[in-house]
């Protein structure tokens, strides 16, 4: 007999549980690799910001191995709540390639999770880069994500060499979300 | 492909797209999801030991600076935090948040003509134990009024946020009150179309575990989604 419990949504009042200071910097000097800041915003089916949501990402260090407590100035696991424009951004080290279940590497990416109002469910994703596009068409989980759709899962940089990754959840550009 | 967590029995977790939940109308993503592998990414996940709490979390009465004690019929709630396979979630962080006793939470977003309670956050945090066991003590949240549609109103609930062992356990869910009358209207609870698993959101009340004179107990358990023993292949 099933017995797991659901999910229910966040709801807009998150902040109140969910305050975690300083979440946002995963990586809090360079002792894992030189740090980079990664921001982008979050939009519903109409374009409209969305302004009450929360992120949570998870990640490989520069090797690419997983840390699952803090590892000198590296913690792998960050949380950051959109502000009114809907933005986001976290300071972190570019992950290394992680060996994927078959024995071959997956491309450099960080997990991502969207939390909010409305959504009734969490939502994963994942941000690849597009400097590694030559490792995109070997990575196992790329490979299950319809070609067209695969720019949704691609940070771009910007001219201060952040890494800009824009979540939509609707509309001609939705971000792929995955069933986990 | 390959799949380390059995796949999500039908009903059990609400889908994004509920028309009845009028937030959901421009959120919820229109396409399908994307079945993946459980890779290290999925089954690796970040641990928050107690050094992540500071003091006082577990008691939500007496907030840090508060003068007074909060307002409200004192309630402890407790409960085990295991997999579906019955194993004991051990040194999981269990984050919570919730409306005061008249149905207002402490929240600049929270228009509702309520009253503040001067001695409740409605914050709190726990770290489970060796056997996924935790506790609280709080009091009861009010009911409260939302502009999801005329006379809606918000059944009784705290807002709990969990670390399991990997990041494809992660839930974030409301824990719900027993012969609450609005809790058929609610759109949000109605969400899960398995008459059973939403039964799962209702506490149970406690009188045994009840502390005589000073506050009653509701058993809440929670069930997160467990690895398979071996990895399989799931020909879907």
């Amino acid at each position: 007999m099933n017995t797991l419990t659901p999910t229910q949504t966040v709801g807009p009042y998150f902040s109140i549980g969910l305050a975690w200071p300083d979440a946002w910097r995963v990586a809090v000097d360079d002792s894992g690799g030189p740090r980079f800041t990664l921001r982008g915003q979050l939009r519903d089916g109409d374009g409209v910001p969305v302004s009450d949501a929360v992120l949570e990402i998870w990640q490989a260090d520069s090797a690419g191995c997983y840390h699952a407590s803090r590892v000198d100035g590296f913690r792998g696991a960050g949380r950051c709540a959109v502000d009114e424009r809907g933005c986001f951004r976290f300071e972190t080290v570019k992950p290394g390639a992680v060996v994927a279940p078959d024995g071959s590497l997956q491309a450099p990416h960080i997990n991502v999770l969207v939390m909010a109002r409305g959504l009734l469910q969490q939502l994963y994703t994942r941000v690849y880069f597009a400097a590694d596009a030559h490792l995109h068409n070997s990575d196992m989980v790329l490979a299950c994500v319809p070609v067209a759709r695969r720019a949704t899962l691609t940070a771009v940089a910007n001219a201060s060499n952040e890494q800009v990754f824009d979540i939509h959840l609707q509309g001609a550009h939705e971000t792929v979300f995955f069933e986990l | 492909m390959i799949r380390a967590f059995a796949p999500l029995p039908a009903g059990v977790y609400p889908p994004n797209a509920t028309g009845a939940y009028r937030s959901s109308a421009k959120r919820a993503p229109q396409a399908p999801l994307v079945a993946i592998p459980h890779t290290l990414s999925e089954i690796s996940g970040p641990r928050f030991g107690r050094e992540a709490l500071r003091a006082g979390l577990h008691d939500l009465t007496r907030p840090a600076g508060a003068t007074g004690e909060a307002l409200g019929q004192r309630i402890m709630v407790y409960g085990r935090v295991s997999d579906e396979r019955g194993r004991p979630e051990r040194d999981a962080l269990l984050e919570l948040w919730q409306a005061n006793a008249a149905g207002r939470y402490r929240h600049a977003g929270d228009h509702h003509d309520a009253p503040l309670d001067p001695n409740f956050t409605g914050a709190g945090a726990v770290v489970t134990d060796a056997e996924g066991c935790y506790q609280f003590l709080t009091i009861e949240p009010g009911i409260y009024p939302w502009g999801n549609h005329y006379n809606a109103w918000r059944p009784k609930h705290i807002h709990f946020s969990l670390f399991g062992s990997a990041w494809a356990t992660r839930l974030v869910t409301q824990m719900y009150f027993p012969g609450d009358p609005t809790l058929p209207l609610d759109p949000i609870f109605m969400s899960v179309a398995d008459p059973q698993a939403r039964a799962r959101l209702v506490a149970h009340f406690d009188l045994q575990r009840s502390s005589a004179d000073y506050a009653l107990a509701y058993r809440f358990d929670i069930v997160l989604r467990g690895a398979l023993e071996t990895v399989g292949e799931d020909h879907r």
